[in-house]
């Protein structure tokens, strides 16, 4: 078994607010697999958002270590860390956060466009990703002309465009109805089944049931850690030493 | 970020905003507008008054009474210290030298011409055949003075345009008899109508032969010799040729003050080119303005776009594709801005022209290029703090931002 995709150690992030702190992540000990699909659950202000950041490199740890693909990350400097993001994760949010004056197409290229990849070969991807995601005859058009769940299928395109060997997922349904949520986390389903490691954050229960693995968030600390099926719950994460 | 792709996205990112992208190159277009009118009226206005010198005459030598100058002691001065008198013989002597073509006398005095019982005071200048040539006059009717002893002179008078109009009215004014001081002339020419112009009007002015006039005056000295010299690169030599000619002729003593018309375009030449740099630089504020007006609006667009730069940085984007992102929609909006301002300004300039078309307002080539690139590194520069700012967004507190 090759080295995990994550493998966090000791992770602490406090916030400073004011003079009290507060510790939204606590010493968290997590590994997860290529090819997982968890369910980061809990309470809101339980540290879910932050640990997702925190995966995302968005955001750094105010101590521990955080192993992608065996590699310590955490001590990158922003550019490398912005490298990493660009190539090995992909993002989806809750809002969407597509750019309202581009048009899905072009929110599609976008971070093709930023990574500075040709132009023949971004026309080439995006026109493969709008097939996949039944976006051919909305390329051309803005987000504000978009239902909300055409919209979050132009984000899930534009987080695998990349084709990132980990997608972070923030409440991906949270703006959408029961059934163009349902849609839409079939495509994220689809794309774990297709070895990408898929990461939810979400406060829905049922969301969260979906998932093989879910992680229960409280006040910052890992509170159960569970597996749905009897697939080994072995300690898959060689603890690094 | 490839450059084509980094230029596209500021495009877009401009157009995305039409009112504040539109007011932003508007500001930006007046600065450099300002700029380019200003400067092509103040070089306008030094044109115009080198034409006007200019039409005095060209190549033009003068020779002054006096000298200008202080200068050491000099065994001459203690004999008499005032200067020797011009005369006519010294105005003579000139045609001797090499660079000069023409020379002509000039004596001036104020006298009285009446004709008809009409009595008019009348600035008179006695001078010679060639004035007409060295100052570049025209005539409407008639002849000028005629050639000959510059010692004699015949009765004969050409007078300015304005002159005859009030002497004679409509009557012929041609081979007339006036009466000017205690003598009688015949009118030959009438001097064509200049209009309004700098240096001497010659509307109002009566010319009579030189030795006439100094026995009018009852003198014998010249106000001043004026040279024509053979060609324009002959002006200098004709200046050395011309004082030592005078000198020598003066016992040794350089008592007279020769300038050329050069020297004097030149100082108004430097004159009015300070003031149009005064008038650029005023307008140069109005840039500047623009400068901190680009920069104003730009830290409005980092705010308004703060989720879109957090959604940035999660797509990979770093902090150095994010600031050239905002520095180049900058410089697209000052490029945009500039380019504006200097078709706006070229076109004021042209309507300036088109309603008073003796005012050359062109705008000065170095005022243009200055503007330009005032506007284009103030627009730079000003944007350099948003574009920073933009830059170190923590992009987890962006995107939290709705």
């Amino acid at each position: 078994m090759s080295a995990p995709l994550i493998a966090l150690a000791g992770i602490e992030r406090v916030f400073r607010l004011g003079d009290s702190e507060v510790h939204a992540l606590r010493r968290l000990d997590v590994c997860i697999a290529a090819g997982e699909y968890v369910a980061v659950m809990g309470p809101s202000g339980s540290g879910k958002s932050t640990l997702l950041n925190l995966l995302g490199l968005l955001d750094r740890p105010n101590a521990g270590t955080y192993r992608l693909e065996g590699r310590d990350v955490t001590t990158l400097s922003a550019e490398e860390q912005a490298r990493v993001r660009s190539e090995r994760i992909g993002f989806v949010f809750q809002s969407f956060h597509l750019v309202p004056r581009l048009t899905a197409a072009e929110n599609i290229a976008l971070p093709m466009i930023l990574a500075g990849i040709a132009p023949a070969q971004r026309a080439q991807r995006v026109a493969l990703a709008l097939r996949d995601y039944g976006l051919e005859n909305r390329s051309g058009h803005r987000p504000d002309q978009l239902s909300g769940g055409q919209r979050q299928r132009v984000a899930i395109a534009r987080a695998t465009v990349m084709q990132p060997a980990l997608i972070l997922a923030d409440e991906p349904t949270g703006n959408l109805d029961r059934a163009t949520g349902e849609e839409v986390m079939r495509l994220l389903e689809e794309l774990n089944q297709r070895g990408v490691t898929l990461m939810v954050v979400t406060h829905d229960t049922s969301l969260g049931a979906r998932a093989r693995r879910q992680l229960l968030m409280e006040d910052g600390a890992l509170q159960h850690d569970r597996w749905r099926s009897s697939e080994t719950a072995a300690d898959r994460c060689a603890r690094p030493t | 970020m490839r450059t084509p792709d980094l230029i596209r996205f500021a495009r877009d990112a401009a157009t995305g905003s039409p009112l504040r992208t539109f007011l932003l190159v508007v500001a930006m277009a007046i600065g450099v507008a300002a700029v380019v009118v200003l400067t092509a009226l103040g070089d306008g206005a030094r044109r115009y008054v080198l034409n006007q010198f200019s039409s005095i005459g060209s190549n033009l030598v003068i020779v002054l009474p006096g000298r200008s100058q202080t200068g050491g002691f000099n065994p001459g001065n203690a004999i008499t210290s005032t200067p020797r008198d011009l005369t006519v013989d010294d105005a003579q002597a000139l045609r001797r030298a090499s660079a000069v073509h023409r020379v002509a006398p000039l004596a001036v005095g104020t006298s009285e011409i009446s004709v008809g019982g009409k009595l008019r005071e009348v600035m008179v200048a006695g001078t010679t055949a060639d004035f007409i040539e060295v100052r570049r006059l025209t005539l409407a009717q008639g002849r000028f003075l005629p050639l000959g002893d510059w010692r004699r002179g015949v009765s004969e008078a050409v007078i300015g345009a304005r002159i005859r109009d009030e002497m004679f009215g409509r009557d012929e004014a041609l081979g007339q008899l006036v009466r000017i001081g205690d003598r009688r002339f015949r009118i030959v020419g009438v001097l064509a109508s200049t209009g309004q112009g700098l240096g001497m009007n010659t509307d109002e002015l009566v010319i009579i032969p030189v030795a006439l006039a100094q026995a009018m005056f009852n003198s014998n000295t010249l106000f001043r010799i004026l040279v024509e010299a053979t060609s324009r690169d002959a002006i200098e030599p004709a200046k050395v040729q011309v004082t030592e000619i005078i000198r020598l002729r003066h016992e040794g003593e350089e008592d007279v003050t020769v300038i050329t018309q050069d020297a004097v375009l030149a100082t108004f030449d430097r004159l009015l080119g300070t003031m149009t740099l005064a008038v650029a630089g005023i307008a140069a504020i109005s840039l500047a303005v623009a400068g901190i007006l680009v920069m104003n609006v730009m830290l409005v667009s980092v705010t308004q776009r703060t989720a879109e730069i957090g959604l940035l940085k999660a797509l990979g984007a770093t902090g150095a594709t994010i600031r050239n992102a905002f520095l180049t929609e900058a410089a697209m909006l000052s490029v945009a801005g500039a380019l504006l301002g200097f078709v706006l300004g070229q076109a004021g300039a042209a309507i300036i022209r088109q309603l008073y078309p003796a005012f050359p307002a062109f705008p000065p080539d170095w005022a243009v290029l200055a503007g330009l690139g005032t506007a284009l590194a103030t627009g730079i520069l000003f944007g350099v703090l948003p574009a920073r700012r933009a830059a170190r967004l923590d992009p987890v507190q962006s995107l939290s931002r709705r």
